[in-house]
């Protein structure tokens, strides 16, 4: 076991140093001068100049690079020059909220898809089969800009039930001692339960966005994969030696059906974690997509080549950690790796 | 005796696209405590909606309309889920064609029965695992408490089925439905599997239905048969009468066309059918000097898969010797000019990879395979498709449904070669040729621009034959042509195949694993074992005085009706 995520770790090595050279290639070739936009509108071309050797934009980019990697390898991702701090405390800061946001959203929307597409692969061509269409199709259809701020609108300045959309806890708590970063099990942690209460009421909304949003995919792949399960032979068996419903449809067709949907899920977790911007930017969540994209805005190099590679990294560790679970899985692909 | 299950006027009709279909019609089947009664029938026939219908599995689309199922004094046709839930597995159990497939993949084979005497309260939870290993060994699987923790995939068919009667078995029902048990396997397999069903069933004095298209098995494991044709019910009789002195015309026809020693092909067809032209294969012949294929000191060899070695490693053996598998081993023999030679054996014998070396689909380890004088073994598999010789043999494959793109017409797909082989064929010219081999095959015309599944399983392994005679080939691979066909099916192409092979005088390699199929076709017959040819000569010396105990044990497992 140990071996094979060894061997998995290794083959992903290439790709990391390709993401390496790309995103530092491709911020050098963006369009903007980080020189003349720190140096300010005012500034003279001396000036400027005197920024851009400050900042080491003078030298050949061999060097250049060669001092990033260099600082990679002592852990240092360089200084965002926007806020003047290290872009790995930053986005140290930062992940875990997008991570926090990323995964209640998944859980919820999981525990929505799963039993609906089941349900729908169960009674094709019922009303549950149509409401699951219909979800699915309103549930992506709907930007998630648009799904955050009805949702803002309606639970926030209608009806008032929710707390007011900024951030990740009530201004009037403080953040419960950092742990893992995840303010709910911080929380639990230190069982500070009124701090868990407003970061709960602060993560409804957005997890709500989010679970709308990827309802789809999940649902539509949990029934299309249980209706090609239900279908065969095995599944005739069971039925034949007289087993419950539920151990059908769950012990024997369920688990067979997963590999699909974790694929998805896993995909879906990959994407949100980076590209949510949009719900971050309606509900002002501190995560990593609005400071990465705040950061390209002002050509600030460093943190956009810290969030790429960070994002990379996440990626190979996803899709590793669910390659593991195809094993758990389904004993067959056990032997493959 | 007192009936076990008494099916009464049972209709079953399935809706479809084209509207209702009636599967089953108006049939009665009654069944006697310890009594064993096969349902014979073709593709089709209803044999296994009926049997579905009594276990109340029918898919969704599929619905009883009348009759009565009666089981013990209940009316299955009417019974609620819950009730008929409760039968399933405990009363009455059911196995089925193509084992592997008919266990979950995912989940532990003692897990699975497990599953069952649990939901039928058989077993505690503490004492179901002792039971399932018991219900193993009961089908006498070696290691049954190390085998209790395989899954499907690690097992070989024959394995496989054996769990799924122990899952059948577990909970000890009165009746066993086995819906073509043994329908894929090898003969020796299937041999020790039906004498297993026989013998479990009566040390539990159970009642078996054998659903099968085979009447020679029917014949050899049943007391009373039942000839089922497009869902009617058309003879039953006891098997003796059956066999001895047939009533109705189908189960004649059936007859005729079931293989059999001593049978000739041209036996096969029904009595009314128009002569086939002149068959005498041998005569036809023509005797040369230099084989048209001469195989050679062929080897194929495999690395041993680290797959194994995983398995291996759990049981704590070493898996470090590294000596290749062989698949073929050192064979040799020769095909000539106007002859059909059979290449014979059980599954993982080497018969298949052999053609397929023949075929230059795979490259050869060692040896030589002489065609026309030239060694085909000198190119390469990649580049073999654009050799010229390569038009010159041609295969036929066992699935006559599997093996034709489902977006091609007839009509393209027996162009396929002839617009792979010439430069820019006309449109016409092609169309003429195609006639021209649809014809020969006894394709109708008008069939030429159906697809695939607008074919029945004839008439698809006839564009199969077709598309295998566009080039006008010299040798043609036959590789188990009628395995998936009913056996009246069977026949006609058998016939098919001869009548084409003494018009054309082409060769074959005929790739089969039934002994009275070659018989019929085959001048000579190989017999292949773990890669290495057990035993060759000419059809009548090899089957009828076999010189190997091999080949002896494979005759006599074919299933013999009782004298």
């Amino acid at each position: 076991m140990l071996r094979l995520i060894g061997r998995r770790l290794l083959t992903a090595l290439p790709s990391i140093v390709g993401v390496i050279i790309v995103t530092f290639l491709l911020t050098r070739v963006l369009p903007g001068d980080p020189a003349a936009y720190f140096a300010g509108p005012a500034a003279t071309p001396a000036a400027i100049a005197e920024v851009r050797t400050k900042l080491g934009l003078d030298r050949p980019l061999p060097e250049q690079f060669f001092s990033y990697v260099a600082g990679l390898a002592r852990g240092d991702l360089g200084t965002s020059l926007t806020t003047g701090r290290p872009v790995m405390t930053e986005l140290a800061a930062r992940l875990p909220a997008s991570a926090e946001l990323t995964l209640a959203g998944l859980i919820l929307s999981f525990m929505i898809a799963v039993p609906l597409g089941i349900l729908a692969a169960i009674r094709q061509g019922s009303w549950i089969d149509h409401l699951c269409r219909v979800l699915a199709t309103a549930g992506v259809s709907l930007p998630v800009f648009f799904t955050g701020l009805l949702l803002v609108y309606v639970f926030y300045y209608l009806t008032g039930i929710a707390p007011s959309p900024v951030g990740r806890i009530d201004v009037f708590y403080s953040p419960p001692p950092s742990v893992t970063g995840f303010y709910v099990i911080d929380a639990l942690i230190a069982r500070d339960f009124g701090a868990l209460r407003a970061a709960l009421s602060q993560l409804a909304l957005p997890v709500a966005t989010l679970a709308i949003f990827s309802l789809a995919p999940i649902a539509r792949i949990t029934r299309a994969s249980m209706l090609g399960v239900l279908s065969s032979e095995f599944i005739r068996t069971a039925r034949a030696s007289g087993l419950r419903p539920t151990t059908v449809v769950i012990t024997y067709a369920f688990r067979n059906a997963l590999i699909p949907v974790v694929t998805t899920i896993g995909m879906v977790f990959s994407f949100l974690l980076g590209a949510n911007v949009l719900v971050e930017k309606v509900f002002a969540w501190p995560g990593v997509g609005s400071f990465a994209i705040e950061a390209l805005i002002a050509s600030d190099f460093a943190p956009v080549q810290g969030f790429v590679l960070t994002m990379a990294i996440l990626y190979i560790l996803i899709n590793l950690s669910i390659d593991l679970l195809y094993g758990v899985i389904d004993p067959r692909v056990r032997i493959e790796g | 005796m007192s009936d076990l299950l008494d099916i009464r006027d049972l209709c079953v009709e399935f809706e479809t696209r084209k509207g209702i279909v009636r599967a089953v019609e108006k049939i009665d089947i009654s069944l006697k405590k310890g009594e064993t009664l096969g349902i014979v029938g073709e593709s089709g026939s209803g044999k296994s909606v009926t049997s579905y219908a009594a276990m109340r599995i029918l898919d969704r689309a599929g619905r009883i309309t009348s009759g009565s199922i009666v089981y013990s004094g209940i009316d299955l046709a009417t019974a609620g889920e819950a009730e008929m839930r409760d039968l399933r597995g405990r009363e009455m159990s059911m196995i089925f064609q193509n084992p592997r497939a008919a266990l979950n993949p995912i989940r532990q084979i003692g897990r699975q029965i497990e599953d069952v005497l649990i939901q039928h309260v058989q077993a505690t939870r503490a004492e179901a695992r002792r039971r399932a290993i018991a219900a193993l060994e009961q089908v006498r699987i070696a290691n049954p408490e190390e085998r209790y923790n395989a899954y499907p995939f690690q097992l070989s068919g024959g394995m496989c089925q054996r769990v799924v009667i122990a899952l059948a078995l577990a909970c000890r029902p009165q009746l066993l439905i086995a819906d073509e048990p043994t329908t894929g396997l090898d003969v020796t397999t299937q041999k020790a599997i039906m004498d297993l069903i026989v013998d479990l069933t009566r040390e539990h004095g159970m009642s078996t239905i054998l659903i099968t298209h085979d009447l020679g098995l029917a014949a050899a494991y049943c007391d009373r048969v039942t000839v089922m044709e497009k869902g009617r019910v058309v003879e039953c009789a006891s098997s003796q009468d059956i066999f001895g002195s047939p009533q109705h015309a189908y189960t004649r026809k059936l007859m005729r066309a079931t293989p059999r020693p001593g049978a000739l092909l041209q036996d096969l067809l029904p009595e009314d059918s128009p002569p086939q032209s002149p068959a005498n294969a041998q005569s036809t012949a023509a005797r040369s000097d230099t084989p048209l294929l001469r195989i050679e000191g062929l080897i194929k060899e495999y690395p041993r898969m680290s797959a194994g070695g995983w398995l291996e490693k759990l049981r704590g053996s070493n898996p470090a010797d590294e000596k290749p598998f062989r698949a073929v081993d050192d064979v040799s023999f020769d095909v000539g000019r106007g002859e059909t030679v059979g290449l014979v054996g059980e599954s993982g014998c080497g018969k298949s990879t052999t053609s397929m070396m023949i075929m230059r689909l795979l490259d050869p380890t060692q040896g030589r395979i002489l065609f026309d004088g030239t060694d085909l073994a000198l190119f390469p598999a990649k580049e073999f498709a654009r050799n010229p010789l390569r038009r010159r043999i041609q295969m036929v494959f066992q699935d006559p449904t599997e093996s034709l793109n489902p977006r091609y017409t007839a009509m393209r797909a027996i162009a396929d070669p002839i617009l792979q082989a010439a430069d820019r064929p006309r449109r016409d010219a092609v169309r003429a040729r195609c006639e021209e081999l649809a014809g020969l095959v006894g394709l109708p015309l008008n069939l030429l621009d159906r697809l695939p599944h607008q074919l029945s399983g004839g008439q698809k392994a006839r564009v199969g034959i077709a598309r295998a005679l566009a080039l006008n080939p010299d040798l043609v691979v036959l590789d188990e042509p009628t395995a998936a066909l009913d056996v009246s099916v069977q026949a006609v192409v058998l016939n098919l195949l001869q009548s084409l092979k003494e018009r054309l005088g082409m060769s074959y390699l005929f790739v089969s694993h039934d002994l009275h199929v070659v018989r019929l076709l085959c001048d000579r017959v190989i017999v292949m074992r773990s890669g290495r040819i057990v035993e060759q000569g000419k059809c009548e010396d090899v089957l009828e005085r076999p010189a190997s105990a091999y080949t002896r044990e494979l005759i006599d497992a074919i299933p013999k009706r009782p004298v």
